[in-house]
């Protein structure tokens, strides 16, 4: 049976709907936020910088808010800052959860339950709860820091993904073969599990990250997060603060909002078409 | 052909792929006589398998029956609507699919099952007859009645099968299409099961076509034999005569490559590799792996040939 | 004739939950006993069908769970007691083929990881050089050609091509066992013969036992010398698999015989055998009695009250059947070494070809 390789990126894209237009946003997201500061002067988004209150002008595309930032510069600076708390909490969730995970997986028994109890403690509690007590005890907070937070709570749901295709992936006949040709436990996990998760830890990651920015959003939203640099959270709390709502600056609440719906609609559909391709690539081979 | 209850002419099913068409199956013709028993038997990638689902007209995309015609009765079931052909389906032709026994619903009770077949073809029957008759459906396949209130996991592999075969003959079908009914069973119930098939057979009048790759099985239960390779149909004849002298040179090694308990250490293989069915070596698919190959068999396709009244053989050797 | 590779008494019990209060448990191999010697390598078969605990006895052989009860030895040593030396030994020396030829391999690499792993995890080779020697000959010993098989992704070989390269992988450790779980069941009947061949060719030119397990006595007849049949988990009938085949004393061993679809149509199995089935649904074994007695045509009264021993037949073949109660006992054991010294004469006798 001959196999249809893969190679041409488009050939992915061109079946898949889904991963085509989450990739598009997401790209789009992630020029807006990492090259769009390059080409703005941060001293439009300081405190008094311009008459406050304006509404949205050729001079100043989305206004500005009542302590006089430019909106429009203010977002352009917020997105990152939003962007690298999930990224970096995403990033540490997924690697504390794929050890966890492949460990609890794999060596099961008292390993397993261990993990397994300590992770479901964790999930049942309410993660705001947790975050929202942490945050409020922490004396400053900062892009890391809150990164860390959000990290703190991150791991819970990829350990369990993980385990759980661990659990399937031990019992696959070449694991068998690989102890039959002298392969250790740690470099059967390593060498011989792992690769056959990368799928299922890119959607997970993918998954994580979202939860990530959520939660910063939520806790940010609050006014539980970093006081003294901007995200798109902490622009909906300012606005939130100064009453922007009940006096109708829209152009000040609204474009965060429109941000973060992008971020995740992206997200969505990125996650939901890797979905359809791991799904695919799977019917293939077999 | 007169008492032939199904007649497939020329039938082509190919899947389109991003590097072209597989030819899975290309130009297969045979008839089933009323009450006959057929056996379809290839290798994997022969072709069978779609031969099975394009009769049942359950090729979907990126399958596609690419020509042909599969002749019941009078009516072109080609040429069919959907709506007809559904309504044909357990009606007068029925699937037991490979591995069966595994697609019954595991949440519903083995009566639910077979109520939703006699519904979906606009059975009208009251509660009291509708449980006499699956009581009875279920001891003409040597099932206790009881059975009707289990759900699938409850039963063992062997009952499974029977029980789909129940399902299969509810509305009392012509032809009864079988592939691979036992390659998941142990020797003894695999014997019970194409027992069960054959007495079933018997009580409806029908026709079975059984696939498999199985040459034990297809001599137990077969009357006649057609040897698929490369979706094509190589040759056909009745079993006595295919065992006894088969005159295709592939039927020939699938024969002597046949273990018995009647010699030891007799180890034949079929030297080479199976045809890409992407691209089909030129002329006859066979012809790489062929010993008795000539000349022209690399340039020149073979045509199924009937040598002797009720023998077809698509092979140069004779004369085609 | 001292003992390779033993199962001594190895009764094997799973769990399968049931929750707090009820215990569901399957015995899939009771008070089991089977050895294979070390002078002289043997070829057994263990046949039997689903449920009759060869898939278990395989992973206790190799060491991949452990026995309820009982012990598994090698060359004398528990495997549960040995040291880290001598696991590594047992590690190498026994090897195994697996039935799917597709699952056996990490979708993620190329054929070639399968053969290089054990070169680098028991040192086979000291160079990368000799290790690609020793591959390829390997490849070549079972009928392949390395340039079309190494580099290849296992989707891109057939069944054949990629059981015959688990083979070639087990030859690499030159093991003296090689346990084969229905190697062909799942190939091309086309291929089976080569793949037979090649097992054959292991055992008669580099004196690697094999212990073939499966369920179709027909390949088993045409490649063992002795055969083990096995009833949900206990020995319904052991000796000399021209004797056990052609001539089955078990009822179970008969119907097993009976129902194999010869591919002769002109013997067509026989109508109104007697197959009764009484309870259908495969019970676990009748407590305390022989396990086939619910479906044996020639049950006794005797054949509830305790499980039948091996009852001697002749020189190398006994069944545990109370239809022939007045033969002395013997153990299982004892059978196959009788068979394995009666071959080791012969040999002996006949001067090498």
């Amino acid at each position: 049976m001959t196999k249809v390789t893969v190679r041409g990126q488009s050939r992915i894209l061109r079946g898949n709907p889904f991963l085509t237009i989450g990739l598009l946003i997401i790209v789009a997201i992630l020029i807006f936020a990492y090259l769009g500061p390059l080409f703005t002067d941060p001293e439009r988004a300081e405190v008094g910088a311009f008459k406050p209150k304006q509404s949205p002008s050729r001079e100043h595309l989305l206004g500005t808010d009542t302590q006089g930032r430019d909106v429009l510069a203010a977002l352009t600076l917020a997105t990152p800052q939003t962007l690298n708390i999930g990224l970096i909490a995403g990033a540490v969730g997924i690697g504390i959860g794929v050890v966890l995970g492949l460990l609890s997986g794999y060596l099961g028994g008292t390993v397993d339950t261990a993990i397994r109890v300590g992770t479901d403690v964790f999930i049942t509690i309410p993660a705001i709860a947790i975050l929202v007590v942490v945050a409020t005890n922490v004396r400053t907070i900062n892009v890391a820091i809150m990164a860390l937070i959000i990290a703190m709570l991150a791991w819970r749901l990829p350990t369990r993904t993980i385990r759980a295709q661990t659990l399937s992936l031990r019992e696959r006949a070449y694991i068998q073969v690989a102890k039959l040709n002298g392969v250790g436990d740690l470099e059967l996990i390593a060498k011989e599990v792992m690769p056959n998760l990368f799928p299922y830890i890119a959607a997970s990651f993918v998954a994580t990250v979202s939860w990530a920015i959520l939660a910063t959003i939520g806790l940010e939203a609050l006014g539980l997060g970093p006081q003294n640099e901007y995200t798109l959270g902490m622009m909906i709390y300012w606005a939130r603060f100064y009453g922007a709502i009940l006096r109708g600056f829209w152009w000040w609440w609204a474009p965060p909002i429109v941000v973060i719906v992008l971020i995740f609609v992206g997200l969505f559909f990125t996650s939901a078409g890797l979905d359809q391709l791991v799904n695919t690539r799977l019917r293939r081979v077999a | 052909m007169n008492s032939d209850i199904l007649r497939v002419q020329d039938l082509r099913v190919y899947y389109d792929t991003p590097a072209g068409p597989v030819k899975a199956v290309d130009g297969v013709s045979f008839p089933l006589k009323q009450g006959g028993r057929l056996g379809l038997v290839g290798e994997s990638g022969s072709g069978k398998s779609t031969t099975a689902l394009a009769i049942m007209r359950l090729i979907k995309p990126p399958g596609r029956v690419e020509g042909g015609q599969i002749l019941l009765g009078d009516q072109d079931l080609l040429k069919l609507s959907d709506e007809a052909m559904r309504k044909l389906r357990f009606d007068q032709i029925s699937l037991i699919p490979q591995g069966a026994m595994n697609s019954l619903n595991p949440v519903m009770r083995i009566k639910q099952q077979i109520i939703d077949i006699v519904n979906s073809h606009d059975g009208d029957y009251s509660e009291a007859k509708l449980n006499e008759s699956i009581g009875q459906l279920l001891l003409t396949v040597g099932l206790r009645p009881e059975v009707a209130t289990m759900y699938p996991h409850e039963l063992s592999g062997g009952m499974k099968q029977r029980v789909c075969i129940a399902m299969a003959i509810t509305l009392r079908p012509k032809v009864i299409i079988a592939d691979e009914p036992t390659s998941a069973l142990d020797v003894v119930v695999q014997r019970q099961v194409m027992e069960t098939l054959g007495k079933v057979q018997d009580d409806l009048g029908a026709a079975v076509i059984l696939v498999g790759h199985d040459m034990g099985l297809m001599a137990q239960f077969v009357d006649y034999i057609g040897v698929m390779y490369a979706g094509k149909l190589v040759e056909i004849a009745p079993v006595e005569e295919i065992f006894r002298e088969p005159q295709h040179p592939y039927t020939q090694l699938l024969i002597s490559s046949i273990p018995s308990l009647e010699s030891k250490r007799l180890f034949k293989g079929i030297p080479g590799v199976a045809p890409s069915l992407l691209n089909p070596p030129s002329g006859c698919s066979f012809h790489p792996r062929c010993p008795q190959v000539m000349g022209h068999c690399s340039s020149q396709v073979p045509n199924l040939k009937e040598i002797n009244p009720g023998r077809w053989v698509s092979c140069h050797l004779h004369g085609v | 004739m001292s003992e390779l590779l033993e199962a001594r008494q190895i009764t094997k019990v799973f769990d399968a939950g049931g929750g707090l209060f009820k215990r569901d448990q399957t015995v899939a191999l009771d008070d089991f006993s089977m050895s294979i010697i070390a002078d002289r390598p043997s070829i057994t078969a263990i046949a039997g069908e689903s449920g009759s605990g060869k898939t278990t006895l395989a992973r206790l052989l190799l060491g991949i769970i452990q026995p309820t009860s009982g012990d598994i030895l090698y060359q004398g040593k528990n495997l549960q007691q040995m040291s880290q030396e001598e696991w590594k030994v047992f590690r190498r020396e026994v090897q195994a083929i697996f039935q799917d030829p597709f699952e056996v391999y990490n979708p993620f690499y190329k054929v070639d990881h399968v053969l290089t792993t054990p070169v680098a995890k028991f040192n086979l080779a000291d160079s990368r050089a000799d290790a690609r020697e020793l591959i390829e000959n390997a490849l070549r010993g079972v009928g392949l050609r390395p340039e079309e098989t190494l580099g290849r992704y296992p989707h891109q070989l057939s069944g054949g091509q990629r059981q015959r390269v688990m083979i070639a992988r087990a030859l690499l450790l030159r093991p003296r066992i090689i346990l084969a779980d229905e190697p062909v069941s799942m190939v091309d009947a086309s291929l089976r013969a080569t793949i037979l061949e090649s097992l054959l060719k292991l055992n008669q030119e580099l004196g690697i036992s094999l212990v073939y397990i499966t369920h179709d006595l027909t390949t088993a007849y045409q490649l063992c010398e002795s055969i083990v049949i096995l009833y949900q988990g206990c020995v319904a009938e052991v000796g000399d698999i021209e004797l056990v085949i052609k001539n089955p004393q078990h009822p179970y061993t008969q119907l097993l015989v009976a129902s194999i679809p010869l591919p002769n149509p002109e013997i067509r199995w026989e109508q109104g055998e007697q197959r009764q089935s009484k309870s259908e649904t495969a019970p676990r074994g009748t407590q305390g009695g022989c396990k086939f007695a619910d479906r044996c045509p020639h049950v006794m009264d005797i054949c509830y009250d305790a499980p039948p021993p091996l009852f001697r037949l002749d020189e190398g073949r006994a069944t545990a059947c109370f239809l022939h109660k007045e033969l002395p006992t013997v153990q299982a054991t004892e059978v196959m070494d009788t068979l394995a010294q009666r071959a080791f004469r012969k040999a002996q006798a006949v001067p090498a070809v």
